[in-house]
């Protein structure tokens, strides 16, 4: 339909704004990281003298092996990496059971229960309260403290109901006929079924529990439960902690020519690349969820 | 239940309907229980707002004060002047964002006028990566652009601008509109989304038709786009409105420090750094829980007002 006008002065001039706009944009919203990783890639002297800037000089992989080296990352990977895949697994066996049951007619007080959860959504009793809980329950300070609260999402149960409901109920009920219980109907049907959603949630949840550095700021103090994310946040906050961790693994120092050796700096930077990149990693494979997602997102529980 | 009785004429089927309803019930409890466990028991937490709490002495053999700590704010002057500060930095804060919202939307209409489909998924692809990324990393990102020993001021420096370096994260100036913009560079690609999906669902005759009657882009956008996107944007306003006393906390304590403190703690902020960071469990709570009761009573009033402005609630 474009063809059918011809395009004036000020169509060129609008176009070519907007497309030098949005392509600013965008190198503002990716630049940040190639700056960090060309940093983390580079000559150290030169990385802490501000020298580089565009293009990596004097690459290296030094960085990412003493990185490696230091009695605080791999731990806290494990930790990040633990908390990620079985806090995805629960919250996706947890978002979808209960919103497969919520949608059968005969569910007792269906209606009470169903709103006794998705009420949650709007009330919280706030970090004081929640701390002293946890304490009580002694999952404070504990790894379980990753996973268990945030198991029952409210929105991600509705989504999935939302979803269930709009399958074909014959396939169900023949089901039902043929005597398979609730479970054998869920896990041979429903499940199944529900792939895409539950693609979506785990994509989101994995996002977020990776993410997540709050609750260890909140409910942690065992250092092997750090995960990455706290990790960083320490190193970019104590410039003290890093002075002390040299301190505590001086091989990482001796060993290396000047060019090579660790700095705040280029410890934080390449931190931030390990950290961003299981992220980056993945986010080709879950773009294709986005849209859908926020689709079914938009409609209202 | 009363209702199926009356509507199946037999007894022995809505007896065994029943059972089965029940026997589904108790296969969810464990998750029944264990949003009660971590949604209403903390609830009970609310008490400790009524004591004067120390930690390690049990709530009940703490002195029962009433309403001291939520009066607090209102009594003792050195802690008014604190709540006030705080407030004025969360309620700014969010009216920036509030009038922030309309760019999302702006993003994608523009962004649809971009012809070239290739160039269009490259933009979409790109600006949505910082939403998928911590604070913590955002806040590294910033970090090694605007610190002292940042890209910028090393080019400052060497262009001969600057002298001596300038912290950007530390210096307290438009403190607010920095917060903004960090916001934006996170979040506005992936805000634009919706709308990008909303304006594909457009049917595309509703433009030929436009197209027919002579409107010019502009045109288009003013009298078909805008008007079908405002039904999602008056939803997304209501709800941020309704989240005018929540900012989160992620933010804010990966940007505060020393120096700008004062300008960016807001009330989560707060609450976090009374009760967890210096101990007054007691008036860090009663905080929260004013917090608590703005904000509900914020969504349910801006719902309301969704409700007899536009004639629909959005819950």
């Amino acid at each position: 339909m474009e063809r059918k006008r011809k395009r004036t002065a000020v169509d060129w001039a609008v176009d070519s704004v907007l497309y030098i706009a949005f392509g600013l944009f965008t190198i503002a919203c990716i630049f940040p990281f190639y700056y960090i990783f060309i940093n983390t890639i580079s000559d150290n002297n030169l990385v802490t003298t501000g020298r580089i800037t565009l293009i990596p000089i004097g690459l290296h992989l030094e960085n990412y092996k003493n990185v490696l080296k230091l009695n605080t990352i791999p731990p806290a990977a494990f930790v990040s990496l633990a908390r990620t895949i079985i806090g995805t697994v629960f919250i996706v066996f947890v978002a979808s059971f209960p919103a497969y049951a919520f949608t059968r007619p005969e569910y007792w007080h269906r209606k009470f229960w169903y709103r006794f959860v998705v009420i949650t959504m709007y009330f919280s009793a706030g970090i004081i309260p929640i701390f002293l809980t946890y304490k009580t329950l002694h999952i404070y300070n504990t790894f379980l403290v990753y996973i268990l609260p945030g198991v029952v999402t409210p929105f991600n149960l509705i989504l999935c109901k939302t979803y269930i409901e709009s399958l074909p109920q014959s396939l169900e009920e023949s089901a039902e006929i043929d005597g398979a219980g609730y479970m054998q109907r869920y896990l041979k049907i429903i499940l199944p079924l529900s792939k895409p959603i539950l693609a979506t949630i785990a994509v989101f949840s994995a996002v977020g529990q990776w993410n997540n550095f709050m609750d260890t700021v909140l409910y942690i103090r065992d250092k092997s439960l750090f995960t990455l994310q706290y990790v960083l946040y320490q190193y970019l906050n104590q410039a003290n902690a890093i002075a002390e961790i040299m301190r505590e693994d001086p091989t990482a120092m001796a060993q290396h020519g000047l060019s090579t050796l660790l700095t705040p700096l280029t410890v934080q930077y390449t931190i931030c690349i390990v950290t961003i990149l299981p992220v980056l990693l993945i986010y080709p494979f879950f773009q294709r969820f986005f849209v859908k997602g926020i689709m079914i997102g938009a409609v209202k529980g | 239940m009363k209702r199926d009785k009356k509507n199946n004429l037999l007894p022995r089927r809505t007896n065994a309907r029943e059972k089965a309803g029940f026997r589904l019930f108790l296969l969810t409890t464990p998750i029944l229980i264990g949003v009660f466990i971590f949604s209403y028991v903390p609830l009970l937490g609310w008490i400790y707002a009524f004591f004067d709490y120390k930690p390690g002495i049990p709530v009940f053999e703490s002195q029962f004060v009433k309403l001291k700590w939520f009066l607090m704010p209102f009594n003792n002057s050195v802690l008014r002047d604190q709540f006030l500060r705080v407030m004025k930095n969360t309620l700014g804060i969010n009216v920036l964002y509030l009038l922030a919202m309309m760019l999302p939307m702006i993003f994608a209409v523009l962004l649809m006028e971009i012809r070239s489909v290739k160039y269009r998924k490259f933009i979409q692809t790109f600006t949505t990566i910082p939403n998928f990324i911590s604070w913590v990393l955002a806040y590294s990102a910033f970090f090694s652009l605007l610190s002292n020993e940042g890209l910028i001021n090393n080019l400052l420096q060497q262009w001969g601008v600057l002298k001596t370096p300038i912290n950007f994260l530390a210096d307290t100036s438009h403190m607010w509109l920095k917060m903004l913009g960090y916001h934006l560079w996170k979040g506005l690609g992936w805000g634009a989304i919706i709308y990008i999906s909303a304006i594909s669902s457009i049917d595309a005759e509703v433009y030929e038709a436009a197209d027919i009657d002579g409107a010019g882009r502009l045109a288009k956008i003013k009298h078909v786009t805008i008007p079908f996107l405002i039904p999602t944007f008056f939803v997304l306003l209501v709800l941020q409105i309704g989240n005018i006393v929540n900012n989160g906390i992620d933010q804010y304590m990966v940007f505060s420090n020393a120096m700008n403190q004062d300008y960016i703690e807001v009330l989560d902020l707060y609450v976090y750094n009374n009760g967890l960071k210096l101990g007054n469990i007691s008036y860090a709570t009663a905080i929260g829980m004013w917090k608590s009761v703005i904000s509900l009573v914020m969504v349910f009033g801006a719902n309301k007002i969704s409700k007899k402005v536009r004639g629909s609630s959005i819950f």
